[in-house]
């Protein structure tokens, strides 16, 4: 089916991984950047931080775990917050192995495992083609790069980074979301379908007081997915696969 | 903190985030044969990215007008079907542009 594709071996290159990754790595660059200063200020030493950025990748449960390890929290606490949070990764692991070709066999598997992040994950998973394990690994690079290095800048130079400077470059990563989802949604009306019921969600949960105040972003964010790629596969179960040959 | 401490905490939190994302991408490697599961997968990676850029888009820069100026020439490229770096580099600068007026011009 879709594995012989031509178009397909094109797209799956180091470079274009890379090129792919170039925008979640500024957006990281900002993002982790006040997660070095966080933690900096919750008295870890820089380096600390940037161990804990290199082996996590994740913004959320970092933030957690950094004040779990500053409370002196539990290791069991830890571990248990850790996988509430980081939850969506697993689903995210399961989707991206739809997109996945021959060539990401189990050792690849084991090292591009530790790049599913939300955005990384966004990328591949929302191209139009099969994903190799070259341009993942390109895709993953820049970014890992990118969050290590902006949580070293943030721990080392405090907030001397202009905020409008920072908030620029934080925004982008934004417009890379919208870059993938519409162009899908405008040849499908089913995604498109899907895509506006999770915005409205998202923003429920966002606006109403109660629920803004009792479920985290993480939370909220996956909750809406699920339910609105669950009201879509109930309702348009076989057109995501046809429209998207 | 206290180096050795820090490394045990280190070691469960990297640890338990790195089984959470392995487990799976290494024992689901089939494609799934269930219509349903698979639009439900199809759909996942579409919602989880519109989840996560509306509304707190509009929100990540303080200035809600600078935010809106992104999202718009987000919106105008992506329907145009631009690049991703393209898009990506519009919506700094459209972003950037506002932060820029409403700071020394207004």
């Amino acid at each position: 089916m879709s594995k012989s594709n031509k178009p397909a071996k094109d797209h799956n290159t180091f470079k274009q991984g890379i090129l792919d990754g170039i925008p979640i790595a500024l957006g990281y660059l900002s993002v982790s950047f006040s997660f070095g200063i966080l933690a900096v200020t919750s008295g870890l030493s820089a380096w600390q931080a940037v161990l804990i950025s290199f082996f996590n990748l994740t913004s959320a449960g970092q933030v957690a775990g950094l004040s779990i390890m500053t409370a002196s929290g539990g290791f069991i606490e830890m571990a248990v917050s850790q996988i509430v949070i980081n939850l969506r990764y697993s689903l995210m692991a399961i989707s991206l192995s739809q997109k996945t070709d021959e060539s990401v066999n189990i050792p690849a598997r084991f090292i591009l495992a530790h790049g599913i992040t939300d955005e990384i994950f966004g990328v591949s998973a929302g191209s139009d083609h099969p994903v190799g394990r070259r341009y993942q690994l390109g895709l993953m690079i820049l970014p890992i790069l990118g969050w290590t290095t902006g949580t070293l800048i943030g721990g080392i130079l405090g907030s001397v980074f202009p905020d409008f400077l920072a908030n620029a470059l934080a925004i982008g990563i934004y417009g890379m979301f919208i870059s993938i989802v519409v162009p899908r949604a405008k040849h499908s009306r089913s995604v498109l379908i899907c895509v506006l019921i999770a915005c409205a969600l998202s923003s429920l949960f966002y606006f109403e007081p109660h629920l803004a105040g009792t479920v985290s972003g993480g939370f909220a964010t996956i909750i809406s997915a699920v339910i609105a790629a669950g009201i879509g596969c109930a309702f348009f179960p076989s057109d995501a696969k046809e429209e998207a040959q | 903190m206290n180096p050795s401490m820090f490394a045990i905490y280190l070691a469960v939190m990297a640890g338990t985030t790195y089984l959470v994302r392995v487990i799976p991408f290494v024992l689901f490697r089939r494609k799934l044969k269930n219509r349903r599961l698979t639009a439900f997968f199809e759909y996942i990676p579409y919602t989880v990215l519109a989840a996560m850029t509306l509304p707190a888009m509009f929100f990540a820069t303080g200035n809600i007008y600078s935010a809106i100026a992104g999202f718009i020439a987000a919106m105008v490229l992506a329907l145009l079907e631009k690049s991703l770096l393209t898009v990506a580099v519009a919506t700094c600068l459209a972003t950037l542009a506002v932060e820029l007026v409403s700071r020394y011009m207004i």
